[in-house]
């Protein structure tokens, strides 16, 4: 397919297709009605199946059906209708079926509005659904990371059997960037027969399967929720991705950041390097399992004397950054959450005052 | 000597664990039967309610998944339209399908979905302890309407078989009773009829069964049975209202 300019969202889209996806429910809401309007047209042309649902909460549990019956199936939505969402990312994540959601955020609280924004990270990273599950999310920074990421989320949600959060503020849906597929579908899972409702028939045992995430005797949920716990420390073990830049300098501040915002402080840490001001930067890939010891490690260096959470959101991550940082370095928060996106001058007057108040 | 009367083999072993004089035995065991009947019990897939049915997979012996309160048709939308070839039903109660899950099935209905929603009407929420449903009867004693369900503060019970006949677009809507015999046995002829024309592709098929609540009615297992023919039936008519052209 060769490289081609993209818009975000519909790239997004594409990119499930290539990971052999080809089951989508989705209900319209800016800013990513336009993975579904590619979708609605993209998917019949694949064999795949689409359909706009009544409501996100109706598209929550179409997408348990799929796949507790073994389908390789995923939504999008944008911050509202994810909190919609939420009661069956609970369902989904108790029964153990793969699924991969995406986030396009938009501002909150409420209707907020329609301006890109990192305001759910809370709702990803802790819940937004009851009880005690994590999603695996994972934070692109660009429209070809999204790609990367969603690809990668299929297999990730089968290896866990567990929902995958692609996290994306508006920006990442809505703009365009040159992309690259691989150029091959790759196909569907099989191995499932142990747990998916494909009709009994379907498998070379006898037995029969259950999807459900009812366990009224309280040593079975203990010991259910034990299995969960396990499978999230393994995450905690084995999927932390985040990408260091500038860590080789003796910088006077860390900067974490993720998403479209860490592209900022990338061009602000980069113009602070030219004034012989250093900075380093940790961009989690992950946002759970949160890279904390690469944070604690990048806080160690001598010269280092705060860490500085910039996320478009009223302080949210920064929590992760303080019990990352294990009180090793002061911790500020620097952002916006109305829809504007920091200016790297913004970034630069925020990390250079947060190291003023401190020498 | 031999067998002529025995166990359908989509039922499991299992005792319920229904109040005495619960119909949901009957129900199950209709479903049971028909599936039965249609050797189709290894490519079904039922989905369990939130209600006194939430532990119906319990009682079968196919794939089952357990959805949460009011969602089953949409996740039956779900499985049927990424695996066509699967028989899929759901079983709902009143509490269930016509109160928090009533976006899911009109909508589910209206789109034509080729799967069967087994709707089990007595009335009340059973499981929670007898509060008043959008069913309940206008004046019936309920725990959230000790007073006697008031119509002009909410309203008339919701007629579901006849809600769900004004779409265009489903197949077969009936209404049937698991009472006496006279009345399970049309049920059956219900519930096949609706199994069947999915079987042929055809759309959304619901049958009610009006059902019994001893326990929550405050009244034995037979002056349920009729109460429900003598009060519940003069209102919610048995019959068929939608057949395929």
């Amino acid at each position: 397919m060769g490289r081609i300019l993209m818009k975000g969202n519909e790239a997004i889209g594409e990119a499930a297709i290539r990971a052999g996806c080809l089951n989508y429910f989705a209900y319209p809401i800016t800013p990513q009605s336009e993975v579904a309007e590619y979708l609605s047209r993209r998917m019949p042309e694949v064999g795949g199946v689409f359909l706009q649902g009544e409501s996100e909460v109706a598209v929550g549990y179409m997408i348990f059906g799929a796949a507790g019956c073994g389908a390789r199936v995923f939504t999008t939505s944008s911050s509202p209708g994810i909190s919609l969402m939420s009661e069956a990312l609970s369902y989904i994540s108790g029964a153990e079926c793969p699924a991969v959601f995406v986030n396009i955020m938009r501002g909150g609280p409420g209707l907020g509005g329609i301006l890109p924004s990192q305001a759910d990270y809370f709702q990803a990273t802790k819940g937004g659904g009851h009880g005690d599950y994590r999603l695996l999310v994972m934070a692109p920074a660009g429209v070809q990371e999204a790609v990367e990421m969603v690809m990668k989320a299929f297999p990730l949600a089968e290896k866990y059997r567990n929902p995958v959060m692609i996290l994306g503020d508006g920006l990442i849906g809505q703009m365009m960037e040159p992309v690259e597929f691989p150029d091959e579908l790759k196909s569907e899972p099989s191995n499932n027969d142990d747990w998916a409702t494909s009709g009994m028939e379907t498998r070379k045992s006898s037995r029969r399967n259950l999807v459900k995430s009812l366990f009224l005797d309280s040593e079975q949920l203990e010991a259910h929720n034990r299995v969960l716990k396990a499978k999230y420390d393994r995450m905690r073990r084995e999927e932390v991705r985040y990408e260091p830049y500038n860590l080789e300098a003796d910088y006077k501040a860390l900067i974490v950041s993720y998403g479209t915002m860490s592209r900022v402080c990338r061009t602000a840490v980069d113009i602070l390097k030219v004034e012989g001001f250093e900075v380093g930067m940790v961009r989690p890939q992950t946002l759970f399992p949160f890279p904390e010891k690469a944070i604690e490690e990048a806080v160690r260096r001598e010269s280092c004397k705060v860490a500085v959470s910039i996320e478009m959101s009223m302080g949210q991550m920064v929590e992760d950054v303080e019990r990352s940082v294990r009180g090793r370095c002061p911790v500020e928060w620097f952002g916006k959450s109305g829809g504007d996106v920091p200016t790297p001058e913004e970034v630069i007057d925020a990390v250079k005052s947060f190291v003023k108040e401190l020498i | 000597m031999a067998k002529t009367f025995k166990k359908p083999e989509a039922l499991s072993d299992q005792t319920t664990h229904y109040c005495p004089g619960c119909t949901h035995g009957i129900a199950h065991r209709l479903i049971a039967e028909v599936i039965d009947e249609l050797g189709i019990r290894g490519r079904t897939v039922g989905i369990a309610p939130v209600g006194c049915a939430v532990l119906a997979y319990n009682y079968f012996t196919f794939d089952f998944q357990e959805a949460a309160h009011g969602r089953a048709p949409a996740m039956a939308t779900g499985i049927k339209r990424v695996r066509p070839d699967l028989v899929v039903f759901t079983y709902q109660g009143d509490g269930d399908l016509a109160s928090i899950g009533m976006g899911e099935i009109i909508h589910a209905a209206n789109r034509g979905e080729k799967f069967t929603s087994i709707f089990v009407n007595n009335t009340v929420y059973g499981m929670t302890g007898g509060q008043m449903a959008p069913t309940t009867l206008p004046d019936q004693r309920t725990t959230t309407s000790p007073a006697g369900r008031k119509v002009e503060e909410v309203g008339m019970p919701i007629k579901v078989a006849e809600l769900i006949s004004a779409l265009q677009t489903p197949a077969f809507v009936a209404r049937q009773a698991v009472l006496k015999p006279k009345y399970i046995v049309r049920a059956k002829k219900a519930i096949k009829k609706a199994f069947q024309y999915q079987l042929d592709g055809r759309c959304f098929s619901l049958v009610e069964l009006i059902s019994t609540c001893p326990t929550n009615w405050g009244l034995t297992s037979w002056e349920a049975v009729k109460w429900a023919e003598e009060k519940m039936i003069p209102y919610f008519p048995l019959g068929e209202y939608k057949t395929p052209e």
